[in-house]
């Protein structure tokens, strides 16, 4: 068990939509914030088989791990730009994708 | 011998000139959806994996980007007609986010369609004639063509039955649906080049003989992307009856010979580069001399056939002049404005060429609501027989205007937020989704884009500068085709940042040249600085109507670099 650089995540895309996915606890969560964090070597390589068996049972395609922090209420903040903008929605379209449905649910983006 | 109807041309109340399918084209069309829907089908019950499935999806013009699936629909040659523009609309109400995005290639996106969703999306397509059928894959993808098809004044020879007649050629031919990597063909018969013709794999720009029959001139190894290379003429003249063996040829020369062991060295550009383009045609010709020239023989009867759906519309015959244009003109600027700058001469008396800006200051190239869309079809249909383009530049073109018709026309496009007068001006910026949308984008091209358009939005301030080609690309892969821009922009990854290499001097016309990089990178907010010092330096140095192409030619580049260096010294952040 060697602990990361930095915590990770597991993204993937929702087979039947193409919507961005997170693996959580419980299974796929919409929600980056709901995400299950790894933060060492084992967490990671648990996420990972985890995906990879959902790739086989066909739920999700395009699954990989993506460097976070976590912020100060405890949910995991991706660092890089591109997975950044996957958590959101497009910047140039505010009103569409999972920023637009935090907003509507009142929560900031 | 033709699969198709021989009796079919245009029918007579189609208000079009554009090719309608016949009941062979319509079959075809169908059979591919109901293909697809038991592929997505089998996707879907787990009977194919996703490497599987992929090359399926992409045949069909479905990715998988950022945020959703985003499919491809193929405009061929960009010709659309009101018809096809509503169930566009349509598609994008009832199945993805009420808008669409035209592209570089004369096709339209949608980002966000559900992958159950896609085989009825087809079959919508399939209603009123139109597919996503290679607008992906490694194979020949949407022939395009000059969206001044069959208008404009420099025109020889309407290039649409060319491409027409290429695309039911190179449509699910067996041999070349899967070559090396992607192929592009594009066809101007025009004496300016307004399809980037030298910039595609293959460019075909038709011109006559001596006995004044139609020919081609067949320029081959163009290309942008990782490595960018300016097209090298194949053959000066190629007659109209070896077209179809000729380029069956050149594709079976690059299908042997093109690299399949580096995807980033695959295209036939890097094939004619290492290779060299007199050793390419000495193969070209080999192969043309050598093989079964009796199926690619030239069926003048289809081809003609083909041509008939292009018959210009029922014109009125009409004077030059308008009195209540030139009357409008007078009595309303901002429509003075648009008339001098989005509409061009035609080639028919009393009519005119109209560009409809997708550039409004601040907004998305090329994106446009379902309402506006269907805007355009009704305007399509009030004023111009119910035909519209999609150019490469990411604007609609109304092709038949009556110059009578003009104030009209505009006063609607005005009520619907398309009435920007900035065609050809430095606001009307081609730029890919960039990382907004794609999953191959390196940064943000979009905002970029808009930070420019703002920045320049005054109106006379962009008819001082004049014509200036401003492109973004959000990768290598250069959607934006940012090397063959005046200013070319390419966003990239710099230490973990977005970062904005800029070029200059880059040209799609057949004058056609590469830019050539300013120097390093520098951020986004920063770009429009940049752009605001190369303009202002080229605004000083012009000399009479030259273009900030041609100043940046007579000057040299390093004089445009030397300006950067300079404003850096005293003091300005770039």
């Amino acid at each position: 068990m060697t602990q990361l650089k930095n915590p990770q995540i597991l993204f993937a895309s929702d087979l039947r939509d193409g919507e961005v996915l997170f693996l959580g606890p419980s299974g796929w969560a919409r929600d980056h914030r709901q995400a299950s964090v790894a933060r060492d070597s084992d967490e990671a390589l648990a996420l990972e088989a985890r995906g990879k068996a959902e790739i086989a049972a066909n739920r999700v395609v395009d699954v990989y791990l993506a460097d976070v922090a976590i912020g100060a209420g405890g949910a995991p903040e991706p660092l890089h730009y591109r997975e950044k903008m996957r958590i959101k929605g497009p910047s140039v379209r505010r009103d569409l994708g999972k920023q637009a449905r935090l907003a509507q649910a009142g929560e900031p983006r | 011998m033709t699969a198709h109807d021989p009796q079919q041309a245009a029918r007579s109340n189609a208000p079009t000139t554009t090719y309608l399918y016949d009941a062979y084209d319509t079959a075809f069309v169908r059979e591919r959806v109901a293909e697809f829907r038991a592929q997505v089908a089998r996707r879907l019950e787990g009977a194919m994996t996703e490497d599987e499935f992929r090359p399926f999806r992409l045949m069909n013009g479905l990715y998988l980007q950022l945020h959703a699936y985003m499919l491809r629909v193929a405009i061929p040659y960009g010709t659309l007609t009101a018809r096809q523009m509503r169930r566009l609309a349509d598609i994008a109400d009832k199945w993805d986010k009420g808008y669409g995005h035209f592209t570089t290639r004369q096709n339209l996106q949608y980002n966000w369609p559900r992958l159950v969703d896609v085989p009825d999306i087809l079959e919508a397509l399939a209603d009123v004639e139109m597919h996503a059928i290679q607008t992906s894959g490694n194979c020949i993808r949407n022939v395009t063509a000059d969206h001044f098809a069959g208008v404009a004044i420099d025109e020889l020879e309407d290039p649409r039955p060319t491409a027409e007649f290429l695309r039911q050629w190179s449509s699910l031919h067996a041999e070349f649906s899967f070559l090396p990597r992607k192929f592009k063909i594009a066809v101007t018969g025009a004496t300016h080049d307004r399809a980037a013709i030298k910039a595609h794999d293959i460019g075909l720009r038709i011109h006559r003989d001596d006995k004044g029959e139609p020919g081609y001139e067949v320029i081959v190894g163009g290309g942008l992307g990782r490595s960018p290379f300016i097209g090298k003429t194949l053959r000066e003249f190629l007659p109209r009856e070896d077209l179809l063996a000729y380029l069956e040829a050149i594709l079976r020369v690059y299908n042997r010979f093109g690299r399949r062991d580096n995807k980033y060295k695959a295209r036939i550009k890097i094939l004619v580069h290492e290779t060299g383009i007199e050793a390419i045609r000495a193969q070209v010709e080999a192969e043309f001399g050598a093989m079964d020239r009796a199926p690619f023989k030239h069926d003048g009867v289809e081809f003609a056939r083909i041509a008939g759906f292009f018959a210009p519309p029922p014109y009125e015959s009409l004077p030059e002049e308008s009195p209540a244009l030139e009357e409008a003109k007078r009595a309303n600027a901002a429509f003075n404005a648009f008339a001098e700058v989005n509409v061009l001469a035609h080639k028919t008396p009393g009519y005119a060429i109209v560009t409809v800006s997708l550039k409004p200051i601040g907004g998305v190239p090329g994106d446009a609501t379902s309402a506006q869309m269907r805007v355009l079809a009704d305007l399509s249909e009030k004023f111009g027989f119910g035909e519209l383009r999609v150019s490469h530049e990411q604007n609609i073109i109304l092709p038949h205007v009556k110059k009578d018709d003009l104030f009209a026309l505009w006063r609607a496009l005005d009520a619907a937020g398309l009435a920007t007068a900035n065609a050809g001006l430095l606001t009307d910026i081609i730029s890919c989704p960039g990382l907004d949308y794609c999953a191959l984008a390196t940064a943000r091209s979009i905002p970029i884009a808009q930070a420019i358009s703002r920045r320049f939005a005054d109106f006379e301030r962009q008819r001082l500068i004049g014509k200036l080609g401003i492109k973004i690309s959000g990768c290598i892969n250069a959607c934006g085709h940012h090397h063959i821009g005046a200013i070319g922009i390419l966003g990239l990854e710099k230490k973990g940042q977005e970062s904005y290499q800029i070029t200059l001097g880059g040209d799609p016309s057949l004058a056609a040249s590469i830019g050539e990089l300013l120097g390093p990178g520098v951020s986004a907010d920063q770009v429009p600085d940049v752009i605001e010092h190369l303009v202002d330096f080229y605004l000083a140095e012009r000399r009479g109507e030259e273009r900030f192409i041609d100043t940046w030619r007579r000057l040299g580049h390093a004089r445009f670099k030397d300006v950067l260096r300079r404003e850096g010294e005293d003091g300005a952040d770039i």
